[in-house]
């Protein structure tokens, strides 16, 4: 092979990059990250229930979060009804966060597992939550 | 034709996936062992293309030049568009990589009457450009997935992308710049008269593949939510070689992964290993140093020969008898 030390270094080069997160996975377990319900609110609820359905709020509490920012601002209202009837306040901070008041524990926690840069906090942070145990 | 099958092959492979996971429920054929495969195929496909290229042969040096040469000490020398050293074809090798220069110079011939026009043509360029970086800035996001902890990098260029905050999940640059840069080289093939009569299923299958893969991921972030927590587990798993398999998280991202598993498998058999190949142009990484250094074909074998001094010294005798003329009365 002409030039072949050249091209052997390239194809190594090649298999390190391609293969990069096999690498950094090697002999690696994979933690789940830790989300923690522990707060005083959930922790006195009879029914361990979000506001919707485990499986949705996973995947779509972000957007959620959206339509309530767009219901709130823009339109006025102020009430959610969930797909059972009950009625929630349309709010990040008092809503959301009372209940899962314990925000590194259980929101960024999760956020930072999935990479996922969440800049809401830098004006919701849920101060009037935190200080006083998550109870309005 | 030429397009409608590529397009049948795409939307019948994302319909398989789809199918296969909602109904037949093979997560573990679509989530693990077509990925593995695919990516086997991947590695071993691409290395084998450039052992080929590596072993074949190189008989001149062959360096395109747009410069002045390296000649006398008072003469400009354009070290980059005409290098004489090995670093200096490092370099054009590397702005050629990053910015596709010789596309940049890509001309447009038109006849004008009687006369032949030249003019810049540099869509192709840009388009080309926006989607490749694109397409790079999307992959390092896609580490995300991969890595435990994140790195602040890969978080960090997930936020640059968003940087405009739109909507939530919040909308990538790259995501907009991705989906344009493939229209419009699609829509090149497809309008421009004389590309289209070039343009073969082989061109049009990588793009709409292409095409599938982002429509699919997009889809998946805004409208087929899946699970993302359980995606990462997953590709965790599948990178620490302990596939762990989640049925529940949406058939979307099986359509989605299936589409990117036979991008990957394709990859080394196709045109799209131009991404190995461009590092083994010799019309690019060469030096124009044929002046300096004598360029011998490696491949050259010795070669018998007879010359004709030779001959002349075994017949001369026999020359001179019958009257030949030689060059040496020996
Ligand atoms: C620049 C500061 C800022 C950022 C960043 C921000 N918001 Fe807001 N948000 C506001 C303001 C101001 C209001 C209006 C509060 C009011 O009307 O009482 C609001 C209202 C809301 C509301 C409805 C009212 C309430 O009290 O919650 C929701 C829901 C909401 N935002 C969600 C979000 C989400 C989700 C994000 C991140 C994706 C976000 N916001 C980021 C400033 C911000
Ligand atoms: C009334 C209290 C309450 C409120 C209000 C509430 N949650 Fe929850 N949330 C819970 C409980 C309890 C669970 C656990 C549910 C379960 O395990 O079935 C949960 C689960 C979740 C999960 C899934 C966590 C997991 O284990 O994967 C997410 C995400 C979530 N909530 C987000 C939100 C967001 C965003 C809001 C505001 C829009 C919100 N929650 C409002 C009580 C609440
Ligand atoms: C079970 C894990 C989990 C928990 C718990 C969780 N999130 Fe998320 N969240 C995610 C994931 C994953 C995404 C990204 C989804 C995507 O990219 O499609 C996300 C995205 C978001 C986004 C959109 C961010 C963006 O810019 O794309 C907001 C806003 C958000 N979450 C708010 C919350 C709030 C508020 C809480 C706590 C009350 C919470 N989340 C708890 C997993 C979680």
């Amino acid at each position: 092979m002409h030039k072949g030390t050249r091209i052997i270094a390239f194809i190594a080069v090649f298999l390190i990059i391609a293969t990069m997160p096999f690498l950094a996975n090697h002999g690696q377990a994979s933690a789940d990250p830790e989300v923690s319900l522990d707060t005083p609110a959930v922790n006195e609820m009879p029914v361990k229930q979000c506001i919707e359905p485990l499986q949705d709020m996973r995947s779509e509490h972000m957007q959620i979060l959206d339509s309530w920012r767009d219901r709130v601002v823009r339109e006025g209202q102020t009430t959610y009804v969930n797909s059972v009837g009950q009625p929630y306040e349309m709010s990040l901070d008092e809503t959301c966060l009372s209940c899962h008041s314990n925000r590194e524990q259980f929101c960024d926690s999760c956020h930072s597992y999935s990479g996922v840069d969440v800049y809401c906090w830098s004006c919701h942070d849920g101060a009037s939550n935190n200080s006083n145990g998550g109870v309005e | 034709m030429k397009i409608g099958l590529p397009l049948l092959a795409v939307v019948a492979l994302a319909a398989l996936a789809w199918l296969g996971c909602e109904y037949l429920r093979l997560q573990v054929l679509f989530g693990v062992v077509l990925p593995y495969l695919a990516l086997l195929l991947f590695l071993v496909g691409f290395v084998y293309r450039v052992v080929l290229w590596g072993r074949s042969a190189v008989p001149f040096n062959i360096t395109t030049t747009c410069g002045q040469q390296k000649s006398l000490p008072w003469v400009k020398h354009d070290r980059l568009e005409n290098p004489s050293s090995t670093t200096g074809a490092i370099g054009r090798m590397i702005l050629e990589v990053l910015l596709f220069r010789s596309l940049f110079r890509n001309l447009r011939t038109e006849k004008r009457g009687a006369r032949i026009s030249f003019g810049s043509a540099k869509w192709l360029w840009l388009g080309g450009l926006v989607f490749h970086w694109s397409l790079l800035v999307v992959l390092l996001r896609h580490l995300r997935l991969f890595l435990e902890p994140v790195p602040v990098v890969i978080s960090g260029i997930g936020a640059v992308d968003g940087m405009f905050q739109i909507g939530v999940p919040v909308l990538f640059l790259t995501d907009i710049t991705i989906l344009a840069a493939l229209a419009f080289l699609f829509a090149r093939r497809v309008l421009a008269p004389r590309i289209r009569y070039l343009s073969l299923p082989a061109d049009y299958f990588p793009l709409l593949l292409l095409l599938g893969v982002v429509i699919s991921g997009i889809l998946m972030r805004y409208a087929f939510k899946v699970d993302m927590l359980q995606v990462k587990e997953m590709m965790l798993g599948l990178a620490s070689l302990h596939p762990q398999l989640s049925m529940s998280a949406g058939s979307a991202l099986y359509v989605h992964i299936f589409l990117v598993s036979v991008l990957f498998a394709y990859f080394p058999w196709s045109k799209l290993m131009h991404a190995g190949g461009i590092f083994l142009s010799p019309t690019r990484n060469m030096p124009n140093n044929s002046r300096q250094v004598r360029h011998i074909n490696p491949w050259n074998y010795p070669v018998q020969v007879h010359s004709y001094v030779e001959y002349e010294d075994e017949y001369r005798e026999k020359m001179r008898k019958v009257g030949l003329p030689l060059d040496k009365e020996g």
